[in-house]
């Protein structure tokens, strides 16, 4: 790719803006970033047009009206490689509380005149409505996974992106397991890693909020879980948090309780 | 030009999702709409039936910029419904915290957002090929902000350490100390950075704001204080709900604010500045003065030089809250949940924001009200394009449309935070 850099544009849908923040968050990192690839479009960071196609397009937030619907098939048609960044785009992020309840209800319960709110019922990841080249979980997503990610896609090289669970950070860290020690309640069992085991490094059991892990074994966790003092009130919540809409937390999530 | 329609349909270098429209007709300004269409997400609804203490946790969830504002809101509600007192220390590091955020997200808009308006580029990327040193400069400091949210909350976005009654592990004094030094360079960069910015050429716009802040006595206010107003408003937080009501209009997801009697208000830097000049450490006082600011600015404008005094305050406070620091017996005050109603305040990097929960015995979320800034200043941005439009009508149209997307980029305006809220004052006739 001699002489032209390639082109990245970031696109936002439901969601809180920190995952794209990430991206000026990597203060030692965006300069060369920017040195390599055309920032294209990034409405947050710059003044800019959509134009013409994209080489990499990161994607953040659910799909949460008909509107975006829409504009999701728009972007993939501009784009080479899309990506989807954190939780929102990944797995309908904590919005997608309302694929579970009366969406009417919610609006009623925030607005005093509904007529005026256009909204789905649901709030699904980018992937239900089209083709995505690979996901990157976290609620937020780690910022250093973000450049390894764009390096790769750059490079046309895999990123190095492991899908273990949070448990193997803690044990390569060397933290003692806050749930065998403590007795403290965790989902490092079940839950991708990404973070660094953050929350165990801080005395605290892991919410989640990379999303389950491959394969994991939500229905032994929840067993442990119960013996140290979570009810179906409880199980239910701790599954239905920023990736309740993830297969295996749903589905957990569901077992406990509608 | 009798008919004339200003329209931005995305605006840039805001956080989230925003428009406006300026209607002129025989040169008078008609009407101006600030338009948020950020997709709802209903925080407040699914607030409802959660645990206590998930909610600073979630609420973090409806502002990747300022997480950190939304958890101070609901853990001090909570702690309130609970008869929490936090220690000293403990009280001390949510300062020191909050200082992180501030200095994160003001760094941020002052550097990659605000300042490519003065000098004429648009984007700080774009900004870094002539002002290479600038931008690194800013980015260095943004750095320092986000180094005290990722030691003390885990990570700079959603950090993961806060919790009802204080914080999941405390830092030790020799874990502060590396931070100290880095703070040091830091409030020396921000000096400079205030220097700078003074030296914009900003429009001589003015207007007769009501500026609404916390206010403490013996500190410039993040947690704790009084609400009060330039306009005599001086009132408990839990008497918010008698003076403030929401309005639902149709252009936009976000809920207007509105001051009982008297409409709209400014929240944010101008405001708690103006309010608390006496409150900003010497250093900060005077750094103000030498940038020609008097001790109010009714210029929203030179918020961006506000905000670069609001950095070193928030360097300089953050060195004094390491300075003083003794480990807190214990990382967090326990307590039983209990039934009850709270309401907490703080002052996000935007201005104020107020949660307000209701607690079932079992300490589930009955009810949960959040006012975030961007909402409380979406009529005032509005009254400001209305007003200064008017003086700018010879201005060619692009330049005239920029000067409004900077009448808007003063308040830095954080539109994903604006939508997220609700309000269950209902008007339902």
């Amino acid at each position: 790719m001699a002489g032209k850099k390639p082109r990245l544009a970031v696109w936002k849908f439901a969601s809180c803006d920190g995952c794209q923040l990430s991206l000026l968050d990597c203060e030692d990192e965006l300069l060369a970033v920017s040195g390599a690839i055309d920032i294209a479009y990034f409405p947050e960071a710059t003044r800019g047009e959509i134009s013409g196609r994209y080489d990499v397009s990161l994607v953040e937030g659910s799909v949460t009206t008909a509107h975006d619907a829409k504009r999701i098939k728009d972007v993939r048609a501009r784009s080479r490689v899309l990506i989807t960044i954190g939780a929102c785009a990944t797995a309908g992020g904590i919005q997608a509380l309302r694929n579970f309840a009366d969406v009417k209800d919610y609006i009623c319960a925030v607005y005093a005149h509904p007529d005026y709110i256009d909204t789905l019922a649901t709030s699904t990841p980018i992937s239900d409505h089209v083709k995505v080249d690979f996901e990157l979980r976290g609620c937020p997503i780690n910022k250093k996974q973000l450049v390894e990610l764009v390096s790769a896609f750059i490079a046309r090289r895999r990123p190095v992106v492991p899908p273990h669970s949070v448990c193997i950070e803690c044990k390569l860290k060397g933290n003692v397991c806050v749930m065998v020690a403590q007795g403290t309640p965790c989902l490092g069992p079940v839950t991708h890693a990404g973070c660094g085991a953050l929350c165990p490094s801080y005395n605290r059991g892991c919410y989640g909020c990379f999303g389950p892990m491959e394969t994991p074994n939500t229905k032994a966790l929840s067993g442990e879980l119960a013996r140290h003092g979570m009810d179906a009130k409880a199980l239910k919540r701790v599954y239905g948090t920023f990736n309740v809409n993830a297969e295996a937390f749903r589905e957990e999530m569901k077992r406990h309780g509608s | 030009m009798a008919r004339k329609t200003i329209k931005v349909d995305y605006l840039n270098r805001v956080e989230g999702e925003g428009a406006f429209k300026v209607v002129v007709r025989d040169g008078a300004v008609k009407s101006a709409e600030l338009r948020i269409f950020e997709p709802p997400r209903f925080y407040e609804a699914f607030l409802r039936g959660r645990s206590y203490m998930e909610a600073s946790d979630i609420t973090a969830r409806i502002c990747g910029i300022c997480p950190v504002a939304y958890q101070m809101s609901a853990v001090h509600s909570m702690e309130k419904i609970l008869g929490i007192r936090l220690s000293e220390p403990l009280r001390e590091l949510r300062r020191l915290l909050y200082c992180g955020e501030w200095i994160e997200s003001h760094v941020l808009h002052i550097f990659m957002l605000h300042a490519p308006d003065f000098l004429g580029y648009d984007s700080a990327i774009h900004m870094a090929k002539d002002h290479g040193d600038l931008v690194k400069k800013g980015l260095a400091l943004k750095k320092i902000g986000n180094d005290i949210l990722n030691l003390l909350g885990g990570r700079e976005i959603h950090p993961i350490n806060v919790r009802v009654g204080g914080f999941y592990r405390t830092p030790a004094k020799r874990e502060l100390a590396p931070l100290a030094e880095k703070l040091k360079w830091a409030r020396d960069a921000a000096l400079e950075t205030v220097r700078l910015v003074a030296k914009f050429d900003f429009p001589d716009n003015e207007r007769d704001y009501e500026f609404v802040s916390l206010r403490h006595p013996n500190a410039y206010p993040f947690n704790e204080g009084r609400v009060v107003s330039s306009k005599g408003l001086d009132i408990a937080v839990e008497d918010y709900d008698q003076h403030f009501k929401e309005i639902h209009v149709e252009h936009s997801t976000a809920l207007h604010s509105q001051i009982v009697g008297r409409g709209s208000y400014f929240v944010g830097p101008l405001a708690r500045y103006s309010l608390n000049f006496d409150k900003l450490s010497p250093l900060a006082q005077q750094a103000a003065r030498e940038a020609g600011l008097g001790k109010t600015c009714n210029n929203p404008f030179r918020s961006i030089t506000v905000r670069a005094v609001e950095v070193v305050y928030a360097c300089d406070e953050a060195l004094r809250v390491i300075a003083d620091y003794a480990e807190p017996d214990k990382p967090y005050i326990a307590a039983e949940p209990r039934a009850g109603i709270g309401c907490a305040a703080t002052e996000a990097p935007r201005g104020l924001i107020y949660h307000h929960y209701e607690l079932t015995a079992d300490g589930s979320i009955k009810s949960a009200r959040i006012v975030p800034p961007t909402a409380q200043n979406q009529s005032t941005i509005e009254n400001d394009l209305t007003s200064f439009v008017a003086g700018w009508l010879d201005l060619p149209d692009t330049e005239l449309q920029h000067r409004c997307e900077q009448a808007i980029r003063n308040y830095d305006p954080c539109i994903s935070c604006s939508t997220h809220f609700l309000h269950l004052d209902m008007d339902r006739g």
